[in-house]
């Protein structure tokens, strides 16, 4: 596997908001000071005149891009999760999702894979407060294939979407295939069995499909599903796998509390009752340290969704 | 103008400020004060100097409209019927369940609402928007967005006042109800925002300083931010909260309620004796 190619999701997005750039004229890129961070600077190399800087004020940038939505373009805006999500959380719930008017949030540097940076900078919380806002879909690809093709589904898509790339380099693992196949409020099952299922989002999915390789070896036999959409979830794959496994756990980079794991834990309390594991960020901060090294502190390994499976069957 | 256009503006005026009052009153509930003190401003654009067409609110080409102190949003309500844009009884079920007249402006119910505001300080920024967008795909279209002077304490405003300068949006006016009064008490004692025309100036915009009671110097003054090429422009406007009801006049506590029965009939004969006077010029 070490020969595989690794592309993190944020260039996938630059790629992608690029080459639609090409197809679409009323696409159009907003990002707050940080192009070359979040890839828009490859769209911007395109296409100069479709890409409006707006300076460090993010709150601001994401009504601009609601008001520039209401003209009939397509905005894509951008920033780090943190600043996105976070900064601009009630200007996304009133501007955008209140009138549910058809921007996209290109959200990079999703949680603590953001590395060096440390805890101010590590978003553990933009699922749990996209999630809240009605009418928004969440996103959140595994690899390069699957980030393209969400940016393709999002602006295919009438409405808010907010969509969460990493900064780290990741395995792609998806075919080509996937750009056309891909959609939204559509999980994917990436291995089949019967013993345990495990749900996966974002940067973990790499994880599970390792974990559930791992388990395969110790005789234990995972079910691997990739969830990019977090929201709307894909509720019947989620309620078939809990009934045929008997046993669920989520991985995310995420806070446990209000990302996928509790949106999996709200639908198999109300609709199938099954025990559950949820593997994230466990209600405290990150902190600086090469991606690498913190995904493996906070038990966001492959090497951990083995241990949490094997302590489920015990 | 001429005299008999000016009289029109004035007795239309007078009939927003009717709506204003029986909207509220209806309600039980509102923003009565900003409404009154922008009343005449509303009547200006949307029976004089807006492009728009009351019987196709989504037209492309139109104007568009951002209120961005959308709490005021009686008096939108109360110049859009009186345009045409809905039946002037709706009035009466602001805020009511089921009614299109939600507590702040909703462009999804309400015809002839270009923006869903209420959360001070985010029109502004989505006018910006608007105005980019019109200029980035050769639309002739004008932005107007009005602000109280409350608001602009909210730091957004001044991100989105950078942007508009920094993008050259001279399609762009911002409109400011400096009434003087938010819901504490005085803007000078909640937190001084003057001088106003100075900061506006500081940030690179085209600065006029009208009374926003007056027509004339109203004209006049969204005459030349038409005029102005390269920067955007801003009319401040003095004003009275509560304008043309004596006793919700210059009172911070008329920003927010409505009037009981009592104070509804005796506003609605102030406004009454108004128009007698103004047909008897």
């Amino acid at each position: 596997m070490a020969d595989m190619k690794k592309i993190a999701t944020r260039d996938s997005y630059g790629n992608a908001l690029a080459e639609l750039g090409a197809e679409h004229e009323d696409l159009i890129v907003f990002d707050a000071d940080l192009s070359g961070a979040t890839k828009t600077s490859t769209f911007k190399k395109a296409f100069p005149n479709r890409h409006f800087n707006c300076g460090i004020a993010e709150g601001n940038m994401i009504a601009v891009a609601a008001g520039a939505s209401t003209m009939g373009l397509v905005p894509f805006a951008s920033s780090f999760a943190m600043f996105a999500a976070g900064r601009a959380f009630e200007q996304i719930r009133n501007s955008i999702g209140y009138p549910h008017l058809n921007v996209k949030i290109g959200a990079t540097h999703g949680g603590i894979s953001v590395g060096e940076d440390g805890a101010s900078h590590q978003c553990c919380e933009d699922f749990a407060l996209m999630r809240s806002i009605p009418g928004m879909v969440v996103l959140c690809p595994a690899d390069d294939v699957e980030a393209r093709a969400a940016v393709r589904a999002a602006y295919a898509h009438r409405g808010p979407v907010y969509l969460r790339f990493g900064r780290l380099a990741l395995p792609v693992f998806h075919d080509e295939s996937l750009i056309d196949s891909f959609r939204i409020g559509k999980g994917e099952v990436l291995r089949d069995g019967g013993d345990v299922a495990i749900l996966a989002t974002g940067l973990m999915t790499w994880e599970a499909i390792q974990a559930g390789e791992a388990l395969a070896q110790k005789g234990i036999s995972a079910r691997v599903i990739n969830l990019c959409t977090i929201k709307p979830l894909d509720e019947e794959l989620v309620l078939r796998a809990a009934r045929e496994c008997g046993k669920v756990i989520t991985c995310e980079e995420h806070s446990v509390i209000g990302g996928l794991g509790e949106a999996v834990a709200a639908l198999l309390a109300e609709q199938q009752p099954t025990p559950l594991r949820r593997i994230g960020v466990n209600d405290e901060f990150g902190h600086s340290g090469p991606a690498g090294a913190l995904l493996k502190q906070f038990g966001l390994s492959a090497e951990h969704i083995v241990a949490v499976a094997e302590s489920m069957l015990k | 103008m001429t005299a008999s256009e000016l009289k029109d503006l004035r007795l239309t005026a007078v009939r927003v400020r009717e709506g204003i009052l029986t909207a509220t009153h209806a309600a039980k509930c509102g923003h009565p004060g900003g409404s009154l003190s922008a009343a005449d401003v509303f009547t200006w654009l949307y029976f004089k100097e807006m492009n728009i067409d009351p019987a196709n609110p989504r037209w492309e080409e139109r104007d568009r409209f951002v209120l961005s102190k959308g709490h005021t949003a009686p008096g939108l309500y109360s110049v859009l019927a009186a345009r045409g844009f809905f039946p002037e009884e709706e009035l009466t079920t602001l805020r009511a369940i089921g009614s299109r007249l939600q507590g702040h402006p909703n462009m999804n119910e309400t015809p002839g609402v270009d923006m869903s505001t209420g959360s001070l300080g985010q029109g502004i920024s989505a006018a910006a928007g608007m105005a980019l967008a019109a200029k980035h795909t050769g639309k002739t279209v004008r932005v107007y967005a009005l602000l109280g002077d409350g608001e602009l304490e909210e730091g957004q405003v001044w991100e989105a006042l950078m942007l508009s300068h920094h993008y050259g949006l001279d399609n762009l006016c911002v409109i400011v109800d400096n009434n003087g009064l938010q819901i504490d008490g005085r803007v000078t004692d909640v937190m001084n925002s003057y001088p106003i025309p100075d900061k506006l100036a500081a940030f690179g915009l085209h600065v006029e300083q009208v009374d926003g009671h007056d027509f004339q110097q109203l004209e006049a003054a969204f005459a030349r931010a038409k005029e102005t090429k390269g920067i955007p422009t801003a009319i401040v406007m003095k004003t009275t909260k509560g304008k043309g009801v004596s006793y919700m006049e210059d009172q911070a506590g008329w920003h927010g309620k409505a009037p009981n029965d009592a104070e509804y009939a005796q506003g609605m004969a102030e406004l009454e004796a108004l128009r007698k006077e103004l047909e008897a010029m």
